[in-house]
């Protein structure tokens, strides 16, 4: 089988963008021709998803080599496809990406390979959310590593360099658990393939659920379940394992964030549901249901925590960065409804779907928006800023929807996935979703209180910024709304009609839960 | 009977204002008159459907329109619909009355403003979520315009917001109410737990009647519920965000933070009505209310600011409204709603007219405005005696069956919150009439201009927004909004509610009206007990005026004839006075010591050093010590053969010695 739409998905972008970097003859040529590409890959995974939407059910779009790598016995395939699970986060990395590429335009500095960088970026996060080969999963989910690499340490701001190294020790040091464990389930099972899929007969081909229900691994279940928690933990982030974070968001380029809290936290959140979730129900010994307390624990204390140390922040990247950890607190609190009624989970899991997508936009959007302002003020730092309001407005009403959508507020995408959650985990873990809940206190006093400090008020008093800068502030140019709208837009829509995307995620969790 | 897709345009035609403005606004631009008039249209048709539904309401009764699927995945749904009861369709004229004309008076209050287009683009999308709030039939879409409601209101009282007060009090209101919301959200999900089908209301209804629901569930989803109730309507201990809130523009706060969105506690704790009743929670109800009622009359005694005085009195009445509820009172509490609405809303109106007159709220710089001002001062007037109580303006009738029905209870708690309304009543009639001999009569004290002088001479910082004097009449479309708010606290009260059968309304005819609901009140006896026929009584009726009368003569005698000096009783209760200046220290307590002291120098301040210094520098450390561990045994691989001769020769000796030992 072969429909080659998801092989172009993954890796149009970064064969386009080494053509680019190689042809090209000026930088503006490959800043408009990357752009193009972004778009393009845009355009098509809005197809993928549409198709999925319009006709739902199963795995499409199947991209099926079975002996790409010709050893006897080796059951690696080469195997993409979408699923309910998968296809709304290639539409966001199609979306995201596009945006990123968009709001580098004004990158000056080594362009061609700053785009060939961010292209083999989407690239390999669309790799990630398109497999259904572990082996294959485990490479994209590594490779992104070196682009990110790259990205942050040249082209990065502040302590680039040591930014870059820790996010790439933390990443690896979850990255050889996750191969362990990927080996060890493929030695368990005798394959890689994460799914059932159709064989060209009609009957299904048993993926690694199927056959890992009920046998004996070769090790005891609960280490690789482990294994496969601290691999993510690390990438999501969970508390304890999050410092990496605050770091390398704060110091990497503006569009970088973007994709690094949009797109790349939620292959841990997909790794979660599709693995941890999808694998660890009937196995035996141990099934995710015996640890759904610690990760609901967990959950709550990173929310709390996470959204504690917000409110000390004083930078304005950062603070969105360490809002991420309160934030994506909540998908494994939603995980952790696995353990109740079917209802239960279904409300948990489908609101740490939707927590994923929505975290995606929100937190790019309020990234961009924060580039917007330091790209002019040069400053992220909140006591010298002041008065933005009067000097960008176009730009504080996109902050301002950002941090409403931030603050879970109703009419934005944010309040439909943690009404999810908070619903679904409820009645099973009341406790731990009680105090996640009040982190939406919390993030409403910290994104207020930034509001107040950096768009409100007068202009900047004696000792911030100076009043020559103050006075050239200039709100956005329209090359710099394209993004920023695109974003509020998809904020708006998934919060008013969030069916565009229950409605697909719905058969991935279902799929999911046995 | 009105149709669904009617009930849908009264909330639609707000939203596509609120839509078209905000997408226009760059063509358009910030100071159009668009912007005005599109809104006055839209909040209009809201009005003109509202009565419509209020009609078909009286003629065909409740009705519970269908749900929808909001979100609808395998074993979880959401749904959404309308529902049009009598709560919802007094609501509904209530709310889009006021509305329209605090959207005219704002015509000519807001012009000129830099960010005209803005102010009505916000008041668009304020009216639509409460139009929502109260049509909703599912419990989180009631959240939803709950939500909503509370970031119309947080925008509004930012509307200034490069006044950093302003800023302040916007977030403050915010975050109050977003904590008291914490409290809902909790009530909601409990809700959920029970029974997830509950969270439709006219379900909740039959499972209450059914007797489905256990008292301890009852009681904590009440307690919940009414948190959130408490902090959107500013009861004790969640008030002190109100008073701050009168740093929006005036017609702001006469829509908002007087005649409606503080009123959708009361709303939310009526419409949960029979849930409350089944629980034990509404002796807390009633508590709060009643201390509340006193609590913030008495600040209102002492303050300065003609709006803080009416923000005090807002919070003040709808502890009436919240104990009214707490004692079973479903129509005092609600008819106090409606009337108060009226009468509070044309005193903040008239209040911006006279800043309008005298460029400034502080009633220490006004005075003697009567003679500039008559239609401004007669309208503030009747408003003010409504809201005294007096007969037979509409405040009268409302406050006395809150207080008869107090009464009729004949319950330990009954007795006790009557005995605090009529306290209240008295110091209501005190600082009033204070606020208005101290605005209108008398000598004319400078305004503005002698304010910003004293100030400058005490050296403390004028504050941005003062006005300039310009001592006449306001224009007649600021008046007549008010002139009309003034008709209302005249004839409100007993042309809806009448005693006894009156050509236009039958007795009782709000109270029939409202009761008539067979999902709520679905036996007579509950009806009669809500309050559907109120009993007249003289004593209450005799007791209340006497205290009113008092509290007007008192405040005559020291701020109209000036017989009493309020300097020297001030100075003889000078600590009580201080304290109800200061505002109990409410405040100071929250702010310094509980937001500043504890949360955050206690509990951010340590949290971010051990994330700093104990998380963090446990990573680095740990890639410390692997580096060292690294170029440590790299040493034993230094390349020179003398080292690896000698490690070896070593490495035998210890061999040889070890098998010598051993064997």
């Amino acid at each position: 089988m072969f429909t080659g739409l998801l092989t172009t998905i993954v890796f149009l972008p970064i064969a386009a963008g080494a053509v680019i970097a190689l042809v090209a003859r000026t930088d503006q040529q490959v800043r408009w021709g990357s752009i193009a590409v972004s778009v393009v890959t845009f355009a098509l995974s809005i197809f993928a998803f549409g198709s999925y939407y319009a006709d739902p059910g199963g795995v499409q779009f199947i991209d099926r080599f079975e002996n790409w790598i010709p050893i006897a016995g080796f059951e690696s395939q080469y195997l993409l496809g979408i699923d309910g699970l998968s296809a709304p986060l290639i539409l966001l990395t199609g979306l995201l990406g596009a945006v990123a590429a968009w709001a580098s335009w004004r990158i000056e500095y080594r362009v061609r390979e700053y785009y060939f960088w961010l292209l083999a970026l989407i690239s390999s996060v669309m790799g990630v959310f398109a497999s259904l080969d572990l082996l294959l999963f485990f490479v994209f989910f590594e490779f992104e590593l070196i682009p990110m690499f790259m990205l942050i340490s040249i082209w990065g701001t502040g302590r680039a360099q040591y930014s870059a190294m820790k996010f790439v020790l933390f990443t690896l040091f979850g990255g050889a658990f996750l191969l362990v464990a990927v080996l060890g389930i493929y030695l368990s099972t005798g394959t890689f393939q994460m799914v059932a899929i159709p064989a060209e007969a009609g009957q299904m081909i048993e993926g690694i659920p199927e056959r890992i229900a009920g046998t004996a691994l070769i090790a005891p279940a609960a280490m690789f379940f482990a294994f496969f928690l601290v691999a993510f933990a690390v990438k999501l982030p969970l508390w304890p394992l999050h410092n990496w974070l605050p770091d390398a968001h704060t110091d990497a380029p503006t569009a970088v964030s973007v994709l690094l809290a949009g797109v790349l936290l939620k292959m841990a959140g997909y790794g979660l549901l599709r693995i941890n979730v999808g694998f660890f129900q009937e196995t035996q010994g141990f099934t995710i249901h015996d640890t759904a307390g610690i990760l609901a624990a967990l959950a709550a204390v990173s929310t709390l925590y996470g959204a504690i140390v917000t409110i000390r922040q004083t930078d304005m990247k950062r603070l969105i960065a360490f809002s991420s950890i309160s934030h994506m607190g909540f998908v494994v609190l939603g995980v952790s409804a696995i353990a109740g009624t079917s209802g239960a989970a279904a409300g948990g899991l489908n609101g740490a779907a939707m927590q994923m997508f929505t975290h995606g936009t929100i937190t790019g959007l309020a990234f961009l928006v924060v580039g917007l302002v330091y790209d002019r003020a040069h400053t992220r730092y909140i006591p010298h800023l002041g008065g933005l309001w009067k000097k960008m407005p176009a730009i504080g009403v996109f902050f301002l929807l950002a941090g409403f959508a931030s603050l879970g507020l109703p009419g934005t995408s944010g309040f439909v996935s943690e009404i999810m959650v908070f619903l679904g985990t409820f009645k099973v873990w009341s406790y731990a979703t009680g105090f996640a809940a009040f982190g939406v206190v919390l993030a409403a006093g910290y994104i207020l209180w930034m509001v107040q400090r950096t768009f409100f008020g007068p202009a900047p008093a004696e000792g911030g910024m100076s009043k020559e800068v103050y006075e050239d502030l200039e709100d956005a140019s329209r090359l710099d709304m394209v993004p920023v709208v695109a974003l509020g837009v998809a904020i708006l829509v998934v919060g008013i009609w969030p069916q565009v995307l229950t409605n697909v995620f719905e058969i991935g969790i279902e799929a999911t839960i046995r | 009977m009105i149709n669904e897709t009617s009930i849908w345009l009264i909330l639609a035609l707000p939203v596509a204002s609120f839509a078209i403005l905000s997408v226009l606004r760059p063509v358009i631009g910030p100071q159009s008159r668009y912007a005005g008039w599109l809104t006055i249209a839209a909040v209009a048709g809201s009005f003109v459907l509202s009565v419509l539904a209020l009609a078909s309401v009286m003629t065909d009764g409740t009705v519970h329109f269908p749900s929808r699927d909001w979100i609808s995945v395998a074993g979880f749904t959401l749904t959404y619909g309308l529902m049009l009861d009598p709560l919802t369709a007094i609501m509904l004229v209530t709310v889009s009355g006021v509305s329209l004309l605090v959207q005219f008076y704002s015509q000519a209050y807001i012009h000129g403003d830099r960010s005209y287009t803005r102010y009505f683009i916000f008041m668009s999308l304020f009216t639509a979520s409460m139009l929502g709030l109260v049509t909703a039939r599912n419990l989180v879409q009631l959240f939803v315009f709950w939500e909503l409601v509370g970031i119309s209101s947080y925008l509004l009282v930012g509307f200034w917001m490069d006044r950093p007060s302003a800023a302040a009090a916007a977030k403050k209101a915010f975050i109050m109410t977003r904590f008291a919301d914490f409290g809902f959200l909790l009530g909601i999900l409990y809700l959920y737990t029970q029974n997830p089908a509950w969270l439709d209301i006219p379900s909740l209804y039959d499972a209450v009647t059914a007797g489905a629901v256990a008292v301890t569930a009852a009681t904590w989803i009440s307690l919940g519920f009414f948190m959130g109730a408490a902090g959107k309507s500013a009861q004790f201990p969640l008030h002190s965000w109100l008073p701050d809130a009168m740093e929006g523009p005036t017609p702001v706060s006469a829509l908002i933070h007087s005649a409606t969105m503080v009123t959708a506690g009361v709303f939310l704790v009526a419409r949960f009505f029979p849930l409350f009743e089944a629980s034990d929670a509404m002796m807390v109800v009633a508590i709060i209310g009643g201390f509340t009622a006193v609590f913030a009359a008495s600040m209102g005694l002492v303050a300065n600011d003609i709006k803080r005085v009416l923000a005090y009195s807002t919070v003040s009445q709808l502890g009436y409204m919240m104990f009214a509820l707490g004692v079973g009172g479903y129509v005092p509490a609600m008819f106090h709603l409606f009337t108060h609405a009226w009468f509070k809303a044309g005193l903040f109106l008239a209040s911006g007219s006279v800043n309008h007159a005298s460029g400034t709220f502080n009633m220490r710089y006004m005075g003697g405005l009567r003679k500039y001002m008559p239609w401004t001062y007669w309208c503030m007037v009747i408003c003010g005696l409504s809201l005294v109580g007096l007969f037979p303006l509409s405040g009268f009738w409302s406050k006395d069956e809150v207080l008869a029905h107090a009464l009729g209870v004949h319950t330990g708690v009954g007795n006790a919150v009557l005995a605090l309304g009529l306290l209240a009543a008295l110091l209501t009639a005190f600082y009033t009439f204070r606020m208005i001999f101290m605005t209108f009569h008398g000598e004319y004290r400078g305004g503005a201009e002698a304010e910003e002088e004293d100030l400058r001479k005490a050296g403390e910082p004028v504050p941005p927004g003062q006005g300039h004097t310009h001592l006449a009449e306001s224009p007649w479309i600021m008046v007549a909004p008010i002139a009309i708010m003034a008709v209302m606290a005249v004839g409100a009260g007993f042309f809806s509610n009448p005693p006894v059968d009156v050509g236009i309304n039958a007795k009782h005819g709000f109270g029939e009206f409202l009761t008539h609901n067979d999902a709520v009140f679905h036996t007579p006896e509950a009806a009669e007990h809500a309050g559907a026929e109120p009993h007249f009584k003289w004593s209450i009726a005799i007791g209340s005026t006497v205290l009113a009368l008092a509290g007007i003569g008192l405040a005559y005698a020291m701020y109209g004839l000036r017989r009493i000096s309020a300097e020297s009783v001030g100075r003889r209760l000078s600590i009580i006075h201080r304290v109800l200046f200061r505002k109990y220290y409410v405040d100071e307590l929250y702010e310094d010591q509980f937001v500043r002291g504890v949360f955050y120098r206690g509990l951010v301040r340590s949290l971010g050093w051990v994330d700093r210094n104990w998380m963090d520098n446990a990573n680095v450390q740990l890639s410390m010590w692997t580096s060292r561990f690294g170029r440590g045994l790299a040493l034993a691989q230094n390349g020179q053969t003398q080292t690896y001769v000698l490690v070896m020769a070593l490495g035998a000796v210890v061999a040889v010695a070890a098998i010598l030992i051993w064997v």
